[in-house]
């Protein structure tokens, strides 16, 4: 059964899912938080997730050339995740907030508007070529792979999986535990609940606002981080292509609803990778070409029959 | 009773963008009064409230708080300074729980959390119960305790509630008069916009008839109750 | 003499490729400006006008089905139908949603669209993209042309060879330009009499009030539908003849979603959405920068390199090209805040003041 079906099945098909997945939640998660406060489609999204990895290869590259040893990417990360926050913020403050009391659609484009900024100012910073954090191949993690060779179901993992996978679940950890037991989370859900309540309750929308900023930012480049070492490449046009399956993983999980993106995310990366599972016959099940499109499909098919979401988040 | 009255409002002009709705209102609330504010659909009874909290455009006239004047202040301001306010509807957050819920009437505090929802508690026992459960899944009258008890988490000089029972089974109606009572009976002064006129002047100590916009005649809960204008045009028709 | 003609020739392309994108930016103004509807995939509604319109139009060849050489005003009625098509069956979907849904939506099926066109390679040719599109005018001295009816009744194929023979190369670029002003002044007109039409009249009603137009029910989403499906049949107009323009398309460059979508979004915001005439003049005058900054930009960068002995300016010249980009983008920012009705504001008697 692992021989023959097993194998091949986990870990080129259900593993690769899973990090795409967990990328996916985290990306979504952002997305979600900004449309049940702010209350609006934030298109730049996908590039803050971009921008964001720039900066920790900046970072890997300053320190590597500076202090002549190499940093592992999630050490650049920390610094990266900081001023992708700050940008964050400063777009929220010229370039959203004049929007606040405006018909939703303006800041709406607004950020279709700084989407395109964002992206063309990295492409004239770092230039338009691929980069990456770490050459070469990623081999498969020896312990895991004998360990679970003994059972006769042997594993490939390679070391960067398991970070995308153990970072995805710490950040959840310490998400779920934000949203629930502190104050300012608790006052993120409020205000996502019903901002207008939030403010005839003394809530400070605005200080909410900027958390939810950082929330976001955070795990828009812990998203962005991860895809690039999954990927070991970085290019300026990630950010938008990560945009889609992002928006899918929100509306599946219902806006509003950080753990319902999650949730959509998983959903989203898995379906991706296992529509190109040779399921009928040899060939892949769908032309791999097309496996952007699975993320629109499952999208276009909530939107038909529930466009709240799995776990009923706000419609607007 | 002391001079000063809670909540006095004068000669006030507010709308909405360039309509017009209120044309001269004059109400007052003394301290540990219940004070009702009745009057026809479209006679601006929730703007009153809503110029209080500074949700409207006001125009003209003074609006004092214990002598202080509170216009054009900002919404959370005005729950800072202690007026604790229900909204008609969406006055949860249907997706937190009921402690929650209460937590988030607390933004503005400091101190004392703890035991303010333990008198909570105390005031709506029902509440006690459901403490863990989702607002959004309790009943219509439940919903409206815990909008209630929330708007109750800051230090209250005076409580603005905008009709507490529309919408609500006759049973919870009384039920939601009675919990206003004992509200007042802690002292806290009230002002209450309802569309249940007699109901709502039984309990009130003042009540103020608005018709278009201004004020019509006002007297004590009982004196309205007993006006036949007052009868023929509210009380009447309803039951 | 040949610099003006040089001149004249560059002012013409200006204006063709002006004129494309006024096209572009009427359909959208259908869209946003009459409807309130946001579509992010403009690029993705022109490239199923210009695909459809190469298919059907070109010459047979060996590399990819299509090529069926049917006449060209077939050829772009069938672009507009696809389009409105394809809006349709989106409008279906997002429509009794917010604006921000559709949003996505549009910017999803606009990257499926490029996907399809990628990947069928041998319907679309892939990304080596379809090449030798017949472009008005000009294809009169395409063989297939002038030995077939009508062209063939005036003259025998040598008759036609050595008529072509004497004109300029350039011949057809004023007869193309015209053609695409003649086409933008039609769409200007009808659009004119569609908004001053009860139809047009209901389409302003509904945008200005969202929720009370989601309150009145089906009839506002079936106008709303409308709006949208013509306004991408006015786009899938604009791509097919973008693809004549251009004779040569492919999915990723061609229809690059960033500068197409995106700039058209500029047109329509700076000119004034609601505005025909608006609409219009953004177009026109956003091409105009767009073209003469990269005119500027190269030369700028031409001087600066040969002032820092022969520095190899290529780098920098793409990186320009980006900053343009921002620059762009910043003053799209710069209008939505300070003139949020557009520079030529839409002319309408309002009753609230602002």
């Amino acid at each position: 059964m692992w021989q023959t079906f097993g194998f091949e099945f986990v870990n080129f098909y259900f593993i690769p899912g899973l990090v795409v997945g967990c990328i996916y939640a985290l990306g979504a998660i952002g997305i979600t938080l900004t449309f049940g406060i702010l209350r609006f489609a934030n298109f730049a999204h996908g590039e803050v997730m971009m921008i964001g990895a720039y900066f920790t290869w900046t970072v890997m590259t300053l320190v590597k050339n500076g202090l002549g040893f190499p940093i592992h990417p999630l050490v650049a990360a920390v610094p990266a995740i900081a001023l992708a926050i700050s940008l964050f913020i400063f777009v929220d403050r010229y370039f959203y907030k004049p929007f606040r009391s405006a018909p939703t659609i303006r800041v709406v484009m607004a950020s279709f508007g700084m989407m395109l900024v964002i992206r063309s100012f990295v492409q004239s910073v770092w230039g338009p070529n691929q980069l990456t954090f770490v050459p070469g191949i990623a081999r498969p993690n020896e312990t895991v792979k004998s360990f679970t060779n003994s059972f006769d179901m042997m594993i490939l993992m390679p070391n960067k999986h398991f970070w995308i996978i153990a970072g995805t679940f710490v950040i959840m950890l310490a998400l779920s535990w934000l949203l629930t037991k502190t104050k300012i989370g608790k006052g993120m859900r409020a205000v996502s609940d019903s901002p207008e309540l939030a403010k005839v309750s003394g809530i400070d929308v605005e200080i909410i606002i900027r958390a939810t900023w950082i929330v976001g930012g955070f795990c828009a480049v812990a998203a962005g981080v991860f895809l690039v070492m999954d990927l070991q490449m970085l290019e300026t046009t990630m950010g938008f292509r990560m945009l889609l399956p992002m928006f899918a993983a929100a509306i599946l999980g219902g806006i509003g609803r950080p753990f319902g993106a999650v949730v959509g995310g998983l959903v989203i990366g898995l379906a991706e990778e296992l529509s190109v599972y040779p399921w009928l016959g040899n060939g892949p099940l769908l032309s791999p070409g097309y496996k952007t499109g699975v993320a629109f499909a499952i999208m276009i098919v909530m939107l038909v029959l529930r466009p709240s979401g799995l776990f009923k988040g706000r419609l607007f | 009773m002391s001079s000063l009255p809670t909540l006095e409002i004068n000669d006030l002009f507010a709308g909405y963008g360039e309509t017009e709705i209120l044309k001269s209102i004059n109400i007052s609330v003394e301290p540990a009064q219940t004070v009702a504010i009745i009057g026809p659909n479209g006679a601006g009874k929730s703007t009153v409230i809503k110029s209080v909290l500074g949700l409207v455009n006001v125009r003209g006239g003074k609006i004092n708080l214990n002598g202080q004047d509170i216009i054009g202040i900002a919404p959370d301001e005005a729950i800072r300074q202690g007026i604790s306010y229900v909204p008609q509807t969406h006055n949860v957050f249907p997706n937190l729980s009921v402690l929650e819920n209460l937590e988030m009437g607390a933004w503005t505090r400091k101190t004392g959390i703890k035991e303010r929802i333990d008198e909570m508690f105390t005031l709506f026992p029902d509440l006690q119960v459901k403490k863990s459960k989702i607002a959004g899944s309790l009943s219509g009258g439940q919903r409206q305790m815990v909008a209630m008890a929330k708007a109750l988490m800051v230090d209250s000089k005076i409580m603005l509630l905008d009709e507490p029972t529309a919408g609500l089974s006759p049973k919870y109606q009384s039920e939601i008069f009675q919990t206003i009572k004992k509200i007042n009976g802690s002292g806290i002064p009230i002002l209450l916009v309802e569309q249940n006129a007699k109901q709502a002047l039984e309990i009130a100590d003042k009540g103020f008839v608005l018709v278009d916009g201004a004020n019509k005649v006002q007297g004590t809960g009982k004196e309205l109750l007993e006006d036949s204008n007052v009868a023929r045009m509210f009380l009447g028709s309803k039951d | 003499m040949d610099i003006l003609i040089g001149y004249s020739l560059y002012g013409i392309s200006l204006l063709t490729v002006g004129g494309i994108y006024a096209i572009l930016a009427l359909g959208l103004n259908i869209q946003w400006g009459y409807a309130g509807l946001f579509n992010a995939g403009i690029a993705g509604f022109a490239a199923v006008g210009a695909y459809t319109f190469a298919l059907l139009s070109t010459a047979p060849n060996p590399y990819h089905y299509g090529g069926l050489g049917l006449p060209l005003p077939f050829a772009i009625l069938s672009a507009m139908v696809l389009s409105g098509c394809i809006a349709f069956l989106i409008g279906l979907v997002c429509i009794r949603l917010r604006s921000d849904y559709l949003a996505i939506a549009t910017i999803g099926i606009a990257e499926i669209i490029k996907l399809f066109l990628k990947n069928e390679n041998d319907l679309t040719n892939g990304p080596r993209g379809i090449n030798k599109i017949p472009r008005p005018w000009e294809h009169l001295s395409e063989e297939r042309f002038y030995t077939s009816a009508p062209m063939s009744w005036i003259s025998d194929s040598a008759g036609w060879d050595s008529f072509f023979d004497q004109l300029p190369n350039w011949w057809w670029q004023p007869f193309f330009c015209g053609t695409i002003l003649v086409l933008v002044y039609i769409i200007y007109r009808l659009l004119e009499t569609a908004q001053r039409s009860p139809w047009g009249r209901m389409m302003t009603a509904i945008r200005e009030n969202e929720g009370a137009a989601h309150a009145a029910g089906k009839h506002v989403t079936r106008r709303r539908i409308e709006a949208f499906v013509i306004g991408a049949m006015v786009m899938g107009l604009a791509g097919a003849m973008l693809s004549q323009h251009l004779k040569l398309i492919d999915p990723t460059n061609t229809f690059d979603p960033s500068k197409m979508t995106f700039l058209v979004w500029v047109m329509l915001v700076a000119g004034g959405s609601g505005n025909n005439k608006g609409a219009i003049f953004g177009a026109f005058l956003v091409w105009v920068i767009w073209s003469a900054s990269e005119i500027f930009i190269n030369s700028g960068l031409h001087l600066f390199g040969e002032l820092v002995s022969n520095m190899d300016i290529s780098l920098l010249k793409t990186r320009a090209g980006y900053l343009r980009m921002v620059v762009i983008g910043l003053l799209l920012q710069y209008i939505l805040q300070k003139y949020p009705d557009g520079i030529i504001p839409e002319s309408r008697p309002t009753s609230k003041g602002n």
